[in-house]
């Protein structure tokens, strides 16, 4: 392997894991601070994308396939899909999440539903934006420098 | 500091955001170099998000953040790479009826905020009706202390069905224009002629 960009690549290394986790925090936040799905889904793709760019897109489809991508795609919006459809199995309406928990005095069910609605919208968005930039770069084989 | 102190320093404040979004436009329009368009749009993005924060938008903030300013930036750098570096420039004649019918738009934008309600204004019809009764129902409804939150995924949790649906969408619509379904494969574009060259033996591998 090539030390070229050596910087960048460490920079990358170190930052990967601690974007993931902003993501995360961002993804699992959302009913208490500014974030939720769009946002956490866009941040873990970034981190996706910089290892794209840094280390080259092959090296970045060994750990995230193209079929996973498919695959979460579909998953992420069945997902939010499937949480409306169990609601109105419940007995309530699409999306009415205080079926999930009746019983509750403090309407845990609205805590679970956004949850896992949120979570189905990050898995979409973040398979998403990765995708569409395989796509995307996929056509050229890496920046050149005097592209700069 | 005093509440007036604070009010001229956030004027000056928003004043200067404004400011710089309009420098920042103006130079991606003159420019004609596509990286450093791309560039600005990023910066402008950015700006935007600063100016969300000022008005204390923040779910809004973070969002033209993360999408505007990262990875659309890195989408169009992507795109731009398909592309060439500068764009072909436009020998236009200066037409008088370009000017007039753009200042007569700008008049007429100008004269439609004069009817606009005062920012923060109570009685503004985005701050009365549905979004007070959010505002005052959340905590009792849905008990989650962030309301964009609540309104977003719980009360018009409908509208993000569709918006998720809208994003997987434009994903698949990628797919198709660009990807393992067109006629290239999805595979490197290089020049026209190595292009046919190489066609059969990549096709193997779409």
């Amino acid at each position: 392997m090539s030390i070229e960009h050596l910087i960048l690549r460490v920079v990358i290394k170190v930052m990967f894991a601690p974007i993931l986790l902003f993501a995360l925090y961002v993804q699992f936040h959302g009913d208490y601070g500014p974030g939720g799905g769009f946002q956490a889904g866009v941040i873990f793709a970034v981190a996706f994308i910089l290892h794209a760019l840094i280390m080259g897109l092959d090296e970045t489809k060994r750990v995230l396939p193209i079929g996973a991508l498919k695959a979460l795609m579909v998953v992420g919006f069945l997902f939010y899909a499937g949480t409306g459809a169990a609601t109105m199995l419940l007995g309530a309406n699409l999306l009415g999440y205080d079926a999930i928990d009746p019983q509750s005095t403090h309407h845990a069910g609205q805590h679970y539903g956004i949850l896992l609605v949120e979570f189905g919208v990050g898995m979409a968005v973040a398979s998403t934006m990765v995708m569409i930039f395989y796509h995307f770069a996929g056509r050229e084989p890496e920046i050149r420098d005097e592209d700069w | 500091m005093t509440g007036a102190e604070i009010a001229n320093a956030n004027l000056l404040i928003d004043l200067s955001l404004l400011t710089m979004l309009v420098l920042v436009a103006f130079f991606m329009v003159r420019s004609r170099h596509l990286f450093a368009i791309v560039m600005l749009s990023g910066i402008y993005s950015l700006l935007s998000a600063a100016f969300f924060v000022s008005l204390d938008a923040v779910d809004v903030a973070f969002t033209e953040a993360a999408v505007g300013a990262g990875v659309s930036t890195v989408l169009m750098l992507a795109a731009m790479l398909l592309t060439t570096r500068r764009e072909k420039p436009i020998i236009a004649g200066r037409s008088p009826i370009a000017l007039l019918v753009a200042v007569l738009v700008g008049a007429a934008l100008i004269y439609a905020t004069l009817d606009m309600p005062a920012f923060g204004d109570a009685a503004a019809p985005a701050n009365s009706y549905i979004g007070a009764a959010y505002v005052e129902r959340t905590a009792q409804e849905i008990a989650v202390p962030n309301i964009v939150t609540a309104v977003l995924a719980s009360y018009r949790g409908f509208d993000t069905l569709g918006e998720t649906m809208v994003i997987f969408t434009a994903g698949l619509g990628v797919i198709m224009l660009l990807g393992a379904g067109s006629a290239r494969g999805g595979r490197p574009v290089s020049d026209v002629g190595e292009d046919e060259k190489g066609g059969a033996n990549e096709k193997g591998r779409a």
